[in-house]
């Protein structure tokens, strides 16, 4: 592993010289590193397939520097960031245009969840293979009774002394089918009031009774699935003193809570930089008639200042939680700008590029799908709807029944 | 002004219509015909005519059932409720408008629903006549057609085509288009079949050096604009009156929604933030409604004056159906995104209604024009 200096001019210096050798030049002169493009997204895990060789050598190299996840401590395969430096690495990232050599619901997700709330075992377990790679997870919390009311889970996990044995189903499980384990909210004691029932479980995809059934979008693709458990026993312990259970026994509530303010601070920064490389004024700019359809016009000019206004958020807040004030509730309102511009843009380009972008495939490449798939960012991780609602009664306190 | 209310014969066609669509040609036909690629049903469109709708706008002594533009928008409105993907607009509407005004003998045949028209003009991404570039070059009685056609709706199963050519003149201008009326099995004219989101029949045409005649001339050499001025009007009309019953559809299964999925223990038709969010979408379907009765009625009595009518309702068919699909998937959360249910079908064809003969910016335009600014 390379040292890389901490002084930020030195950093820059050092974390530039190391990407002109670490990251392939096949992988550079990309437009977008912080795009939400799922088919371009390195996922890592057991199953994947690589796009190429190249994106397996930088996803490695990038590992063995930290660099997969530059904000996690050097023991569990990070590279110790501050905000300051990420910051740094993102920009010269940019600069090459190189995409993050590896992104996935372990690090976005779970591996937040476990530095807050796992053992050192779980942590020593667990983060190194995500950082490499090697594991890909995916998010069992939603069933069909329990969307928006997320505490309603009913899948249930029994105590069997040496081992969980669980029943049920999830559903709109994003990447079921291609995931090497998946982290489950369960139901550990159905006696207690609904949130203090639930546990948070860390549970191999490959056990058996777990099967995947892919469901189909209205985008075309096929990337969540519901997700069956029939008479799947999970060990108590997947190995000497790792508790199969993160956090406490019924308090999955706590883990699963604060799992989705990094999730949703996640998908609200997906409506960041170009539109799946696309610029709005670009493709404006490049036709007298859409340039002259004053309608058009001034519908790209809201959404120019409003993606500029809220990228500024999501940094002030990133910078906050850079100096340890956790984002908490606030990652609502960043879930609800973010995902409702994306959803602004996107309708936007579609107008932009008219009947060309009426094809599934078309010159504009898969703008139609993607256009369609951002009709759900505004429901994954909790709904537009929710998160008012969490600004309503968290943030500003108002009265309820 | 004339009453926008239905008459005792636009209320008996309207129930007429929905009673056969609902029992023949519910959404699941549709996606019968998504997941075959057939882009429409013959069978539906041979019944349809029967019942004098694919002549609707037809002199009764050409076979037609002579119902007028209103009717034909209480038809396209309730297709659009169930998403029947026909020739409705391109055929029985459009074509037929333009061959009466140009007094036409091909009429008979959109009346039995023997001859499907497509209409080609636009070449590129957006709506946009004056910018065909497509040409016809002329020697005495006869032209030569050479050029592309983008995204001509009906364009794979259309046995006729109304194409828009330049007689004369630059892209970009109104005047030197010509409109030929043709066989589209004649010589040099080639088709490609476009997947497209709606799930429909769409095509891309190639005209390499296509033969015609002035007998092919629908109205007079270089007035290819004046000669579907008419014919385009009620085209707009008619995918207003869709877009008003697309809007109904995705209203309907959102409204039933809230009153059948629990959340929290209850119904969640019983959140405030939900109930006004409905509520508002019908609002504003109500007002859409007008300008889409107003479009028909002014085409039926003042066919000249009619294209701020048609204009209005368009720009506001086109935004009220872009916000009850919005809310629709919203609305549903999940399960509005897959594509085992049908709310996404009416989103996309929302989309391809939006920009279907001009978008709201195109159609706004006209309206601030006529209301001098
Ligand atoms: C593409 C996609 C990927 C997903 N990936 C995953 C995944 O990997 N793992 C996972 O566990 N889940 C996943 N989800 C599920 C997602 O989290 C749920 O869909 C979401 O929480 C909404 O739940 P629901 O679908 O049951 O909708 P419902 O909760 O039934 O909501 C229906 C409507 O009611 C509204 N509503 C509900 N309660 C209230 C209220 N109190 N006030 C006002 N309005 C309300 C909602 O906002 C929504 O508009 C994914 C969803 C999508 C679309």
């Amino acid at each position: 592993m390379l040292e890389l200096s901490r002084d930020p001019a030195q950093f820059r210096k050092d974390i530039r010289a190391w990407l002109a050798s670490a990251c392939p030049a096949e992988m550079k002169g990309r437009e977008s590193h912080d795009g939400f493009a799922e088919s371009d997204i390195c996922w890592g895990g057991k199953r994947f397939e690589f796009s190429s060789p190249a994106q397996k050598e930088w996803m490695q190299n990038a590992a063995s520097q930290g660099m997969t996840v530059p904000t996690w401590p050097v023991e569990y395969g990070g590279a110790g960031l501050s905000r300051d430096l990420q910051k740094i690495w993102l920009e010269e990232l940019a600069a090459v245009g190189a995409k993050l050599p590896l992104q996935s619901f372990g690090i976005w997700m779970l591996g937040p969840a476990l530095l807050a709330f796992g053992t050192e075992e779980q942590k020593k377990r667990f983060l190194p293979e995500i950082a490499r790679g090697e594991i890909r997870w995916c998010q069992g919390y939603s069933e069909p009774g329990a969307g928006s009311d997320l505490a309603n889970v009913q899948t249930r996990a029994e105590d069997m002394g040496d081992h969980w044995l669980i029943n049920g189903q999830k559903i709109w499980t994003s990447y079921a089918d291609q995931a090497d384990w998946i982290f489950a909210l369960v139901r550990t004691d159905r006696d207690a009031p609904k949130h203090k029932g639930i546990s948070f479980m860390l549970i191999d995809m490959t056990s058996a009774g777990v099967t995947t059934k892919p469901i189909r979008l209205i985008s075309g693709k096929s990337p969540f699935c519901e997700t069956f458990f029939d008479n799947v026993k999970v060990p108590k312990e997947h190995g000497p003193g790792i508790n199969a259970v993160v956090g406490e026994q019924n308090r999955g509530w706590d883990v699963a809570k604060h799992l989705l303010t990094h999730e949703r601070e996640m998908i609200g920064s997906g409506s960041r930089g170009p539109l799946g490389g696309r610029s709005v004024g670009q493709i404006i700019s490049s036709d007298s008639d859409l340039n002259g359809n004053p309608v058009l016009r001034a519908e790209a000019m809201k959404y120019e200042i409003d993606s500029m206004a809220v990228d500024l958020t999501l940094d002030r807040y990133k910078d906050m939680a850079g100096v340890g004030v956790p984002i908490g509730n606030a990652s609502s309102m960043l879930k609800y700008q973010g995902t409702e511009l994306n959803k602004r843009g996107y309708e936007l380009l579609m107008s932009l590029t008219g009947m060309d972008a009426a094809e599934w495939d078309s010159t504009h490449g898969e703008l139609a799908s993607e256009w369609l798939r951002t009709k759900a960012n505004s429901i994954e991780g909790g709904t537009s709807e929710v998160m008012l609602d969490i600004i309503a009664k968290r943030v500003l306190e108002l009265p309820y029944k | 002004m004339e009453s926008l209310l239905l008459n005792e014969d636009e209320t008996m066609l309207r129930d007429a219509a929905r009673g056969f669509l609902d029992a023949s040609a519910p959404v699941t036909a549709f996606r019968k015909v998504r997941d075959e690629g057939t882009g429409f049903d013959r069978g539906l469109w041979a019944e349809m005519a029967q019942m004098g709708w694919a002549g609707v706008l037809v002199p009764e002594n050409q076979g037609g059932a002579d119902m007028g533009h209103r009717a034909a928008g209480i038809l396209a409105e309730e297709m659009g409720k169930t998403l029947v993907a026909s020739p409705f607009i391109s055929s029985a509407v459009i074509a037929a408008t333009t061959l009466r005004a140009a007094a036409s003998d091909r009429l008979s045949g959109i009346a039995d629903g023997s001859t499907i028209y497509a209409l080609a003009i636009d070449e590129g991404a957006k709506f946009n006549p004056a910018g065909v570039a497509m040409e016809a070059i002329q020697s005495g009685n006869a032209f030569k057609l050479s050029g592309k056609k983008a995204f001509v709706a009906e364009g794979r199963n259309a046995n006729r085509v109304l194409v828009l050519a330049r007689t004369a003149g630059a892209a970009g201008e109104a005047e030197g288009l010509t409109l030929f009326d043709l066989d589209a099995d004649r010589a040099g004219l080639t088709r490609d079949a476009i997947a497209a989101i709606d799930g429909r029949d769409y095509a891309r045409m190639n005209f390499d050096n296509v033969d015609a005649t002035g007998d092919d001339v629908v109205g007079e050499v270089g007035g290819g604009l004046a000669a579907l001025q008419q014919g385009l009007n009620a085209g707009q009309a008619a995918v207003a009156a869709e877009l008003g019953g697309v809007s109904a559809g995705a209203f309907g299964m959102t409204a039933q929604y809230l009153k059948d999925r629990k959340q929290f223990g209850v119904l969640i038709g019983t959140f405030q933030a939900l109930q006004h969010r409905a509520a508002h979408l019908w609002a504003e379907i109500e007002v859409t409604a007008s300008a889409i009765a107003n479009a028909g009625r002014m085409l039926d009595t003042h066919p000249n004056d009619a294209a701020v009518a048609v204009s209005l309702a368009k720009a506001r068919a086109t935004k009220t159906a872009k916000l009850a699909v919005s809310e629709g998937v919203q609305m549903h959360g999940g399960i509005g995104m897959t594509d085992e249910f049908d709310m996404g079908f009416f989103m996309k064809r929302a989309r391809v209604g939006a920009e279907w003969f001009g978008d709201y910016g195109y159609h706004a335009a006209i309206v601030a024009a006529a209301r001098g600014f």
